[in-house]
This record gives C-alpha cells, structure tokens and sequence, in this order.
C-alpha cells in the first residue's frame, strides 16, 4: 500500500484533512500531516517547512511510494525540495499531485486502501478536478 | 591580476545579509502587506536569526564555501516558512555545488555561482523574468556579473555593477502584474507595488557588493 502526506500552511488543516480521508477506508491507509511550522517560542504560524515534509516521508515511507497532496504557494515548493533532499530510489517512488487537498485526498485514500499503484492512485485523485460539486 | 575571493568574505556576506534584511523588516513587511500575506519580513527575520546564530558556530557552518552555502541553504528552508524558504535555499544549494572543498574563488568562479544559484530559483520556482518575482532582481544582477566579468572588470566594479541591475530590477517590479506566488491571486490590482522578494534578492547583491567587491578593494589598498 502506498502512504499519503498531506502538506498545508496550516496545522489544522493539515490533521483535518487526514481524519476526514481516513474516515473513507476500511483498511487503515498510511497518512500523515504536514502543517504550519513552529516559530522561535515555539508558536504555531501558518507557513510550510521542507525539512518537516521530509521528515514524513521518512516516517511514513513505503516501498510503494509516497503521494504527497499539497495546499499552495510554498507547499509546493517545500514538498519539492523534501523530494530534492530525498535519496534518489526514495525520490523515484514519490509523487507531487495536482489534485485538490480536501476532495483529492478523500479519492486518494479510498484508492489507497484497495492497493491501488501510486500512479493510479494520484490518477484517481486529479481526476476529481473536473468534477462539478453543484449541478445546475 | 584579480584577487581571490575568500571564504571570511563569503562569511561576511551572509552576516551582512541578515544584518540588512533584519533592518529592513518592516519595508518587508509592508510591502507583503500591500500584494501578499504581510508574512515576508517576519519569514525573512525568523530564517536571518537563524543564520546569523550558524555564522556564531564556525564548525556548524564548515571549513569550505560548499559546506557553508549548504548549512544556510537547510537554515533557510527549515525555518522561513514562505516561499522565500525553499527559493533562496535553492539559490544556495544550487550554488554550493560549484564550491565544493574550496575555500577561494575567483571572480569568474563567482560570478559561475550566481549563474547556478540562479538556475536553482528559476527551477524550483518555475518563473521567467517580468513575472514580478526575486527572478526580477536576480538574474539582472546575475547578468551584468558575467558581462563585467568578460569585460575584465575587477571584483569591486563587477559587483557594482550588479548592484545597480538588481536595483534596477527590484524597482521596475513595482510596474508589473505578477503571474507567480501569491501576489498573482490580485491580478492587476498587483501593478504599483514592488515586490518583497525582488527586495529581498537585491540585499542578497547588496550585502555581496559590500563583502565580496569592495571589501576586497579596501583590503588591498
Ligand atoms: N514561483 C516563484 N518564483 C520565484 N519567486 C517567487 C515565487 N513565488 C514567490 N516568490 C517570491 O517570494 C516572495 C514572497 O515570499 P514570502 O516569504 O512572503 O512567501 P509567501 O508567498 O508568503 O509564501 P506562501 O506560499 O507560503 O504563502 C515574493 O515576493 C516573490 O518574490
Ligand atoms: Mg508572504
């Protein structure tokens, strides 16, 4: 089974969208977050931290891969240099989706738990992109 | 004949750059405010402390410019949190790679640096030049370096060169939209304002003019 992290500017964001997606799964997927960074006195702000990202990956590494889904601006830069920080096999095995956070990670965990490929999965997940959320 | 460009020189740099951006915090500040989340000078702040307590610790920061380029480059992206973070520790990282094991560089070394520290900004951050970003202050800088240098201009005269085409690059931000970060979100509400990162990067070239060029001179004469 692969591992999702979910990277956001912000703490709670980050461990809400976990507890929403992995209410979906019956088999436990793993999944962590990311979120916010921890400033001098040891305060929460809103803000991203690579060297945190890395450290998830780390944790939650599995030989499948990581799929990594991010909110915006930095998240993404700081995802991508975790990734550039990362040993190339491990690096190899990891993917920066362009799926949205919440819905993306809710498809991305479904997918996961029925041991879905990392391609599969992130497929899945940017997929949900194009779905309409209100129909008129 | 050119003079090499030392390692306490690339030290003092750093120090002078953090000294900089902490006196220019709330300009930073301001100027995120105005086209993004007011977040630049703090971010800026918090990862500078950081530097200047490495700068304390010789060992922490190491024997050779790669090693010390690469402890910034971690400070800075463990602890901006922005976006300026990964970019400027990109700037470093891609630039440490040149300097690997040496402990003076010359000016053509150098200005090979810049080429690649720019190249790691424009990687990770995926923006062209107009795009109203630090892109807009750096690579001006980084080209009026390498025309200087094949020019055969000295270090202190090919810095200030530098100098001035960053500075140039940081004001004309204010005239563009920005279509990278978060200032992109305003659209054309962005134009008029300059941007905190090009104003970043241009104490980056700042504080290297004064550590690496005329310093240089000074100690010579
Ligand atoms: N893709 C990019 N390429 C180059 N520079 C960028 C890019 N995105 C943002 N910047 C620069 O970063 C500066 C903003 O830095 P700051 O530390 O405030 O990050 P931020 O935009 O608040 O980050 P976040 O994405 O976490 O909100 C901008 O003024 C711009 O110069
Ligand atoms: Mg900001």
């Amino acid at each position: 089974m692969i591992a999702l992290i979910i990277v956001s500017h912000c703490h709670d964001i980050a461990e809400g969208v976990c507890r929403l997606a992995g209410e979906m799964t019956q088999t436990p997927v793993p999944i962590a977050g990311v979120g916010g960074i921890v400033d001098e006195n040891g305060q929460r702000q809103i803000g991203t931290d690579a060297t945190a990202v890395l450290e998830a990956i780390e944790s939650c590494w599995r030989p499948a891969g990581v799929l990594i889904l991010v909110d915006l601006g930095s998240a993404i830069l700081s995802a991508e240099t975790a990734l550039e920080l990362l040993p190339d096999e491990q690096r190899e095995r990891c993917l920066i989706s362009n799926a949205p956070l919440v819905e993306g990670a809710v498809v991305a965990a479904l997918e996961a738990s029925l041991g879905h490929s990392l391609e599969d999965v992130n497929r899945a997940a940017e997929a949900v992109r194009n779905l309409d959320k209100v129909l008129r | 004949m050119s003079q090499d460009i030392t390692l306490a020189q690339f030290r003092r740099w750093l120090s002078l750059f953090a000294e900089q951006v902490q006196e220019q915090v709330d300009l930073l500040t301001e100027l995120d405010a105005a086209i993004g989340d007011a977040d630049h000078g703090a971010n800026m702040q918090r990862g500078m402390r950081k530097v200047q307590e490495r700068l304390q610790d010789p060992t922490a920061t190491g024997g050779d410019i790669g090693s010390l380029f690469r402890s910034i480059a971690m400070t800075l992206i463990s602890t901006v949190g922005g976006a300026a973070g990964p970019l400027f520790g990109a700037f470093f990282l891609r630039a440490a790679k040149d300097v690997d094991g040496t402990d003076a560089v010359s000016l053509e070394q150098l200005a090979a640096m810049f080429r690649s520290g720019l190249e790691g900004v424009q990687q990770r951050g995926k923006a062209q030049i107009e795009e109203k970003t630090m892109i807009d202050a750096l690579q001006p800088a980084v080209e009026a370096l390498e025309a200087a240098v094949a020019e055969g201009l000295d270090a202190a005269a090919a810095l200030d060169r530098a100098l001035e085409a960053a500075r140039r690059g940081m004001l004309h931000t204010a005239e563009l939209q920005a279509s990278k970060g978060r200032a992109s979100y305003l659209g054309p509400r962005s134009i008029g304002h300059q941007d905190p990162g090009a104003t970043s990067a241009f104490y980056l070239i700042q504080s290297a003019a004064a550590a690496l060029g005329r310093q240089a001179q000074a100690e010579e004469s």
